[in-house]
């Protein structure tokens, strides 16, 4: 760590860790990411296809929940938008992928669309607080299908436009491809946030977040660490909303309703805020809890449950995560963890 | 000009719904510091409680009597089985809160109902009085405009000239000095939310039966409108909320009928933009901001 000079009064790490525990928490992510690749690489060949198409889908969210949860556990912005920011990106993905069919450019231009929009709304968000950054993400989320019915000559209305995808190379079954192109996107997120959060950056989201008088006192220009931190989240959103064009092969504004992003809180919510393991957590519940909701649906043979009772799972979840345990899963985690560094 | 006359009474009539759901949007911010997020939902709530009951005795005001109690019932529930017990050490607590409420009230609604839109009658008239050729107001808009001057007027003189409002205020304003004196705070915040909640009922009777129709999402972009209304006018202002609403009824009026209906979204958010980075305690704030 070089910038020991500037060390910040939140950093959690204690002075009195040593030069070598500190080189391992930047080595710690890049090993945890391996290993996660691994695992995914395996899992990919033994699943069947429909539980690889959920993995795949548990990668895509991993995109954006670990970009929200820095943005919201670590920096302290609640943003409700994220849902419409990954629209901004399948709509960007698509739109160059159906020109252009080179899924690496439409990835780009995905990421670089939905880099300005998040500067865009950063800059905005960036003087508001609470309730206010809480309302504006909101408008945000809601003007999706306004946007994209007034602009029906490129982005066709309520139909929306479906992907012009090449066949994946060789035998590769689709789903197997899926899994592989999503996880590459969402374990490369990962590591460049947890790479990010743990150096100078990272103390600098925290700092703003606990005291904005004391991090300007520290030299930390407020506003610039809200907007990029806005930005890395946004970039996340954007991508994942890429990977949702690639697993739907279309997009349309129905899939990116607002509940959508009020789900992607409550999986950071319970995951943990800024925990990048609360947000594997909170994709997983994600793709596990419609799921669940949807055969316990089948098996009462009523259609008003599906979708409905995973609505009420995750808001009663939500509440009760809110007022029972704040930290989230992975806190209690965290938790047994220090105990048992504490007894050693 | 018969068009621009008949956009500005149109715009009037949904700026006053827009005013009364501001209006308990502000009620709640003054009383708990809490922009009540699930306000829609709960809203929306009522109105299934009074379709169900005018569906089932085919009386308009019996159920429009039910959507008042639901909102009263529902209010008081929502902060006494879980806004009471949200930790306020940071604001998002709350928001995230009601976000869950939201999703809740959503869900029950959709198992309930089902997920379809359903039409809503109305008591009056949709059709416009015509003065010299001119399309003006209907009948409905001006049972809209009593009704929701009746809330104003209400809420004015229960705030200005009771025992009650004065405790209301004080509670929200000084909770420990008000507790000295003998005022039930906790019971002041439950009655905030329970009115609060019965004004954000009346909104949504009016408004839902001028919109798409009843579903469980009904009022989500109508909250928008709502939020952006109380903040033009400052979240601690019910004149304020009251302004809002009807600047961003015509806001609303005009763009879909000289630009197009699909742009209003896109204009509100673009209202807010300005008015959050411009002004952002609303044009009715005063020049200090209350801490508390």
């Amino acid at each position: 760590m070089t910038d020991m000079k500037t060390k910040v009064g939140t950093d959690p790490v204690p002075a009195s860790v040593s030069q070598k525990t500190r080189s391992g928490r930047r080595l710690a992510p890049v090993l945890i990411v391996v290993a996660g690749a691994i695992l995914i690489l395996i899992l990919s060949y033994t699943l069947p296809p429909f539980r690889n198409y959920q993995l795949a889908t548990v990668g895509a969210y991993l995109c954006v929940t670990a970009g929200l949860t820095v943005l919201t556990g670590l920096n302290g912005q609640l943003s409700l938008g994220h849902g419409a920011l990954m629209a901004t990106g399948a709509y960007a993905f698509t739109l160059a992928q159906n020109k252009w069919l080179s899924m690496p450019v439409s990835f780009v231009t995905a990421i670089v669309v939905t880099t300005l929009a998040g500067a865009v709304i950063g800059l905005a968000a960036a003087r508001l607080r609470g309730p206010y950054l809480a309302g504006l993400t909101l408008a945000v989320a809601i003007v999706v299908p306004s946007v994209t019915s007034t602009f029906d000559g490129t982005f066709n209305s309520d139909q929306g436009l479906s992907v012009m995808l090449d066949p994946p190379p060789g035998t590769i079954p689709m789903e197997r491809w899926q899994v592989w192109v999503c996880w590459a996107g969402a374990l490369l997120t990962v590591l460049t946030l947890a790479l990010l959060v743990r150096g100078r950056f990272g103390r600098q989201l925290r700092a703003v977040r606990d005291d904005e008088t004391a991090a300007k006192l520290a030299g930390i220009n407020i506003a610039r660490t809200q907007v990029l931190a806005f930005v890395v989240s946004a970039v996340g959103a954007g991508l994942s909303g890429a990977l949702f064009a690639v697993l739907a092969q279309s997009v349309s504004p129905g899939a990116f309703p607002l509940t959508l992003s009020l789900f992607l809180v409550m999986a950071i919510v319970i995951g943990g805020l800024g925990s990048l393991f609360g947000a594997l957590w909170g994709a997983v519940l994600l793709v596990a809890l419609p799921t669940f909701a949807q055969s316990i649906a089948e098996q009462t043979g009523s259609h008003r449950l599906e979708g409905n009772l995973a609505l009420v799972v995750f808001g009663v979840v939500l509440i009760v995560v809110m007022l029972a345990a704040p930290g989230g899963i992975a806190s209690t985690g965290n938790t047994l963890i220090r105990r048992f560094r504490r007894t050693r | 000009m018969s068009q621009f006359i008949y956009l500005t009474f149109d715009g009037l009539s949904r700026g006053a719904v827009y005013a009364a759901f501001a209006l308990s949007l502000v009620l709640i911010w003054r009383a708990a510091r809490i922009v009540n997020f699930a306000q829609g939902a709960m809203a929306v709530a009522a109105v299934y409680a009074a379709y169900s009951i005018t569906s089932a005795t085919g009386s308009y005001w019996l159920g429009f009597g039910v959507a008042l109690l639901a909102g009263l019932v529902l209010g008081v529930t929502v902060e006494r089985v879980v806004m009471r017990f949200v930790d306020h050490s940071s604001p998002l607590n709350g928001v995230v809160v009601a976000l869950g409420l939201v999703l809740v009230i959503q869900g029950v609604l959709g198992i309930i109902y089902g997920n379809e839109f359903r039409p809503v009658e109305t008591p009056f008239s949709r059709d416009a009085f015509e003065v010299g050729g001119v399309a003006m107001l209907s009948r409905y808009d001006l049972f809209v405009f009593a009704a929701v001057g009746a809330v104003v007027l209400v809420l004015t003189l229960l705030f200005t000239r009771t025992a009650i409002g004065l405790r209301m205020r004080a509670a929200a304003f000084a909770p420990d000095v008000s507790r000295l004196l003998g005022v039930s705070v906790g019971g002041m915040l439950t009655l905030g939310w329970a009115l609060a909640a019965a004004v954000g009922s009346l909104a949504g009777m009016l408004v839902v039966p001028t919109e798409l129709g009843l579903h469980p999402t009904a009022m989500d972009v109508v909250f928008v409108s709502a939020f952006t209304a109380a903040v033009v006018g400052g979240l601690d202002s019910p004149i304020g909320a009251v302004t809002g609403g009807l600047v961003v009824g015509l806001l609303l009026s005009y763009v879909s009928g000289y630009v197009e209906p699909t742009v209003a979204p896109m204009a509100v958010l673009l209202l807010l933009v300005v008015v959050l980075l411009g002004k952002p305690g609303g044009l009715f704030s005063s020049s200090r901001a209350r801490v508390a």
